[in-house]
């Protein structure tokens, strides 16, 4: 959790390693529906979905140094504003999606102002208590959101008028989604902007004293956080064809929280595999324990607390750190 | 006219104010903690649930003032265990960035959320209220469970014991003195370790404790505990870290919003609940009674 600054090296020195590393995961991943059964193609597309939450939630936690609790907000909210439109307007592909992303964004942008003024703890309270306000609202706004039923009997995404009705199709749809999502925060996350994030993270007065405004550039951060996640939400209703509160409640922030310190904080990587195991325990293994994965989940969280502190991504940074890390 | 407002909704502001004593009690712990030793006790609202179910376990079958009694005492003692595990749980942790602790005990409230749910099983759990306190009084000409007028009158008794304990007595200007200057108080020789276990389990009992005193108007359920965890967080950004008074106020305020609010405009209850955080945070970035520099 502490400074990602040396995993950060790590992978830009090691960037062909990395690229061809990415590029068999990512072959892997479009095999996926050919060679796994159904049930087995969706736990991955859930874990890709996941996945692209824990990357927009590294973006505030790792590279901007802003621990949410709150994050999952953003993602239901995208995931009820794709079902709702789905429903009522149209299932045609890009569209649920961008205005999933867009509502992401919109209440990113309505609770952040106030959220980034803080950082620290602080911010981690002041999202745990938006977050938990967003979610009440979702309970109460039956009309739109279904309330505890949930949104429900959502239709198929339809892509050029023909809907996804077989597992593989919307495995491929989901894994397109994730790659564009992953691509423009690892963009992002590369571009001067992201330099200035880490600046903000490692040392705001010096920051500000640069010229910098940190509340500007931590705000668009938290909306692009907030978009990316809605997006991810979008996936999520195409996938499941469900909404309901808890994916906008407060486990779903923790466990978000948790997949990013597991994987390791400010790789955008790391948080993927971080995802991976989370989902695997919910969804593949907690059914075997009468649902009662969180347990689980739990002891995970305060064994990587005391044994992992930089995550996997720490771990493959042992590998490297023979060579010396340049000053950061 | 007034009177006449005051008439019909008196029982909404009677209702806020047993919420304010029982958030105060609640908030008050996980201020201190936070103020004194920049840990954020997210196993807070775990703890009151346990409290909760401690409740059901004695007084949940039948009214008894044995039973309620006991319960009282078995969630204080569970309650000062259970701070001084956090607190030991947190100490390899000190060298380490905040975050950590706090995710630490996120950890920890999530698997006692998880144990008691095994245990107890999903349903709302019914707690008793002792006899004599389990009937309705007349208030003004209105019926009101004579329990939370008794719920009003504990939060006022335990806010003055803390405000005396930690304003008027040596330990308190202990506790005052590592809020203001941690480091200071270390160097004076003072085990920084203890007041942290001290503070941790006094506050992780009034936690237990208010889980047994909400039992008989909120019950003991699943969830509970992050309904409670954020409306204590709420209490102690408003009020601002570390300070007494601002858990007391900051408690008045939310228990209103959450029951005269609700009761007036239902429709904007949660949006009132961020108006207020908003509002507070706009013009006092530190809440109302924070000295110390946020984050």
């Amino acid at each position: 959790m502490s400074t990602p600054a040396d995993a950060e090296t790590v992978t830009t020195r090691t960037r062909p390693v990395g690229a061809a590393i990415g590029l068999l995961v990512v072959v892997g991943l479009a095999l996926v529906p050919l060679f796994v059964a159904p049930y087995e193609t969706t736990i991955i597309g859930r874990i890709l979905i996941f996945a692209l939450l824990a990357v927009s939630l590294d973006l505030l936690v790792g590279i901007t140094g802003l621990p949410s609790l709150g994050h999952a907000a953003y993602f239901g909210i995208g995931a009820y504003t794709a079902g709702w439109l789905t429903i009522n307007v149209t299932a045609e592909a890009p569209i649920p999606l961008l205005a999933a992303a867009g509502a992401g964004a919109l209440a990113a942008a309505a609770t952040g102002w106030l959220a980034v003024r803080s950082g620290g703890i602080f911010f981690l309270m002041l999202t745990l208590a938006i977050g938990e306000l967003i979610f009440q609202l979702a309970q109460s706004w039956e009309s739109v959101t279904g309330g505890s039923n949930g949104l429900y009997g959502i239709p198929a995404v339809q892509l050029a008028g023909s809907p996804l009705v077989l597992a593989g199709l919307r495995y491929w749809y989901v894994l397109a989604v994730f790659l564009i999502g992953y691509a423009v925060l690892r963009l992002v996350s590369a571009s001067p902007f992201g330099a200035v994030l880490r600046g903000i993270r490692d040392n705001e007065p010096r920051m500000r004293s640069l010229g910098y405004s940190p509340f500007r550039y931590k705000l668009v951060a938290f909306v692009l956080a907030g978009a990316v996640a809605g997006l991810a939400g979008g996936l999520l209703t195409a996938q499941q064809r469900l909404v309901t509160t808890a994916d906008l409640g407060f486990t779903t922030a923790a466990l978000a929280l948790l997949a990013v310190v597991i994987g390791g904080a400010g790789t955008l990587w790391g948080p993927c595999l971080g995802a991976a195991l989370v989902v695997l325990i919910r969804d593949a293994l907690g059914p075997r324990l009468d649902g009662h994965g969180p347990l689980v989940l739990g002891l995970v969280f305060i064994l990587t607390v005391y044994l992992l502190p930089r995550g996997f991504a720490g771990l493959a940074g042992l590998r490297f750190r023979r060579r010396p890390a340049e000053p950061a | 006219m007034i009177v006449d407002w005051f008439d019909t909704n008196l029982v909404s502001i009677l209702n806020g104010f047993a919420i304010g004593s029982l958030l105060f009690i609640l908030a008050v712990g996980l201020s201190i903690v936070f103020g004194m030793m920049d840990v954020l006790n997210l196993a807070h609202g775990a703890l009151y649930l346990a409290g909760a179910y401690l409740g059901y376990q004695f007084a949940g079958d039948t009214s008894s003032w044995l039973g309620f009694g006991t319960a009282l005492g078995a969630a204080a003692l569970v309650g000062l265990l259970a701070g001084g595990v956090l607190s030991t749980m947190t100490e390899p942790l000190a060298r380490r960035p905040h975050l950590d602790q706090a995710l630490l005990t996120l950890g920890v409230a999530l698997v006692v959320a998880e144990l008691l749910a095994i245990s107890y099983g999903n349903d709302v759990l019914r707690v008793n209220a002792p006899p004599g306190l389990n009937e309705s009084v007349q208030v003004f000409g209105r019926t009101y469970p004579a329990y939370r007028l008794a719920l009003i009158g504990v939060g006022l008794m335990i806010a003055i014991a803390v405000y005396v304990v930690v304003e008027r007595t040596t330990i308190g200007a202990l506790v005052r003195a590592s809020v203001a200057d941690r480091d200071m108080v270390s160097a004076l020789g003072v085990d920084n370790r203890k007041v942290k276990l001290a503070v941790l389990g006094a506050g992780s009992a009034l936690a237990a404790v208010a889980g047994v005193l909400g039992g008989p108007i909120y019950g003991a359920a699943p969830g509970l505990d992050e309904t409670v965890l954020i409306l204590a967080l709420v209490v102690v950004v408003i009020g601002g870290l570390g300070s007494i008074k601002g858990a007391f106020i900051g408690a008045l305020v939310i228990g209103q919003v959450e029951s005269l609010g609700r009761a007036l405009v239902p429709d904007l209850a949660s949006f009132m609940l961020f108006g207020a955080l908003a509002l507070v945070l706009i013009v006092r970035p530190r809440g109302l009674f924070g000295a110390k520099a946020a984050g």
